[in-house]
């Protein structure tokens, strides 16, 4: 069947592993727009720019922090960096929801798109002032350098723990927020948050909060890009523009959706890689539209 | 229940304005709820009277005035702080959750106070709640619906109700049913401020009632007045 199609296995292997790779980073990041969305009604366009300075935070802290502290051995490592980026950018996004996003709450969703994109913008003018556009390489971790025989193909350890490490995150996301108490609360507060606040809730505080959590997640990914992709400013804006198309499919808001989305659509781009790879960087916006001309609300999505 | 050294008054609003927006909606709003008293807010559509409840738990644009719970002024508070002076809110629209189950949403309101009613209490009252929480918030029948939002206020110790229209459109048998659940609460201790259209199913219920007109009480009622001032009453509230 592979002499017929004229493609070897190992090609079709490796593109759907790529596919998965880059379906794990789609799903981290539209999971962390769709809860964003969620609760916030605002559609964040800096999540880019945030994934971005994760992967920087990983950057600097594994080659430049040493400098900076004046002992040039120092590092902060891959694991570090792994707790330590989300935090931060978690930690700037509750201060940009503090003093900005939380004042357009009453507007409409544009105002929202437009604060967060002119904040992409300046965040990525900054990056690239002080770094440059060429792009920075970041060493692969030593326990994941290497890869494991599959017996049909090399499986990097690296890739593999991208792919165990983004899905965990996303089911875990996904556990909190179905099955537990603090879940009910975001999702009564998707619906209606003035009145999960007469009961008692603190409704800016839980939306404060999962603000800094959406965004610490795109830095998680950015973290675990850094050893993958080039580290540059720029790295955030490329992709977060397929990462909108993976949420329109999906459906925005929904928590389960952008994870299948997001996984279903690396593969099928991976597949098309191999069988057309013409069409590989057009297949999602290709299926964006048609999504949007069949089922406006996407895959997943509820009408609102 | 009622603690015997605590003062009589639990609500006092008094000079309430609220805002929505631009537009002026109360105008200097006054009345008084005792512990343990059950009293009503009458009157004609866009009285006021949502926004009156609306306004105590600060869910209405600026508000200005005061309303002191339990003696706190909580004009300044947040709306989630008042909650938790012990303040039970059933909206009008009764603001079941469609993403959350029966039981999810009977579970969902945090304690707010000690002395809540358990969860089989509450079963117990409202047997047809037991019999459906497993079901989508959304697929609750509108009676259904309506003893979901009261039910789960009883669960958090809050010991003020504030309830919105609670028997509009629903059928006799099961406002005969709520008008049940009203008195075991009175008789529990519980102070209730019901919101309501339909006098006839608060008229027994309540120990005094206020006509609300324009953003203002117009009229004062306690029950040993109902008779004399009935007439006046009809022609307040148009029935
Ligand atoms: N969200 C709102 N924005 C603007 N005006 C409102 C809003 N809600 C109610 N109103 C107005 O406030 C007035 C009082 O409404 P409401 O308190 O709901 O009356 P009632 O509950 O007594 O029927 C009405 O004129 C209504 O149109
Ligand atoms: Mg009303």
């Amino acid at each position: 069947m592979f002499d017929l199609l004229g493609i070897t296995p190992q090609a079709l292997y490796s593109q759907l592993l790529i596919g998965l790779i880059n379906g794990s980073f789609y799903a981290v990041l539209s999971l962390g727009l769709a809860v964003i969305f969620g609760l916030l009604n605002i559609i964040n366009f800096s999540h880019g720019a945030q994934y971005m300075m994760g992967a920087f935070i990983a950057w600097l802290g594994l080659t430049q922090f040493g400098n900076w502290i004046g002992s040039p051995g120092m590092q902060i490592n891959y694991w570090l960096a792994l707790l330590l980026a989300p935090l931060l950018v978690g930690a700037l996004g509750v201060v940009i929801e503090r003093t900005m996003l939380a004042r357009l709450y009453k507007l409409d969703h544009l105002y929202g798109l437009l604060l967060t994109f002119g904040i992409a913008l300046i965040i990525e003018g900054l990056f690239r002032y002080a770094y440059g556009v060429s792009g920075q390489q970041y060493e692969i971790p030593e326990v994941f350098q290497g890869a494991i025989d599959l017996g049909f193909m090399y499986l990097p350890k690296y890739r593999a723990w991208v792919i165990v490490a983004s899905l965990t995150v996303c089911l875990g996301t996904w556990f909190v927020i179905e099955r537990t108490k603090l879940g009910s609360y975001l999702r009564a507060g998707t619906e209606n948050p003035r009145l999960v606040q007469a009961f008692g809730v603190n409704v800016p505080l839980m939306i404060t909060l999962t603000y800094g959590f959406g965004v610490g997640l795109a830095a998680f990914a950015g973290v675990l890009a850094a050893p993958i992709f080039t580290v540059s400013p720029l790295m955030g804006a490329d992709l977060i523009i397929v990462v909108f198309a993976v949420v329109v499919i999906g459906g925005m808001g929904s928590i389960l959706g952008s994870i299948v989305t997001g996984l279903g659509l690396g593969l099928i781009e991976g597949l098309t890689k191999v069988f057309y790879s013409e069409a590989s960087a057009v297949v999602i916006f290709v299926i964006m539209v048609i999504v949007l001309l069949l089922r406006p609300a996407g895959l997943f999505g509820r009408e609102r | 229940m009622t603690d015997a050294s605590a003062p009589a008054e639990l609500l006092r609003v008094a000079n309430l304005h609220a805002f929505y927006g631009e537009s002026h909606i109360l105008h200097g709003i006054d009345f008084v709820v005792n512990r343990g008293e059950v009293v009503t807010l009458l009157g004609r559509n866009g009285a006021g009277r949502t926004t009156t409840l609306r306004a105590i738990l600060g869910l209405t644009g600026t508000r200005e005035g005061s309303i002191l719970i339990n003696g706190r002024e909580t004009i300044g508070m947040a709306t989630h702080a008042i909650a938790h002076l012990g303040v039970g809110y059933c909206p009008e629209e009764r603001g079941i959750f469609a993403s959350l189950s029966a039981e999810e949403n009977l579970l969902l309101p945090p304690a707010v106070a000690s002395g809540g009613m358990s969860v089989d209490e509450i079963y117990a009252m409202f047997p047809n709640l037991y019999e459906r929480r497993a079901s989508p918030g959304m697929r609750l029948s509108g009676g259904e619906q309506q003893m979901l939002a009261i039910a789960r206020i009883l669960r958090t110790g809050a010991k003020l109700l504030l309830l919105d229209e609670i028997s509009e459109g629903l059928a006799p048998v099961i406002v005969q049913t709520l008008s049940r659940v009203i008195r075991t609460l009175k008789e529990r201790g519980y102070t209730i401020v019901i919101v309501e259209q339909n006098f006839r199913f608060v008229a027994p219920l309540a120990d005094r009632h206020y006509v609300v007109e324009h953003g203002r009480i117009v009229e004062a009622v306690t029950m040993a007045e109902l008779d004399e001032k009935m007439h006046k009453l009809h022609v307040l509230l148009g029935i």
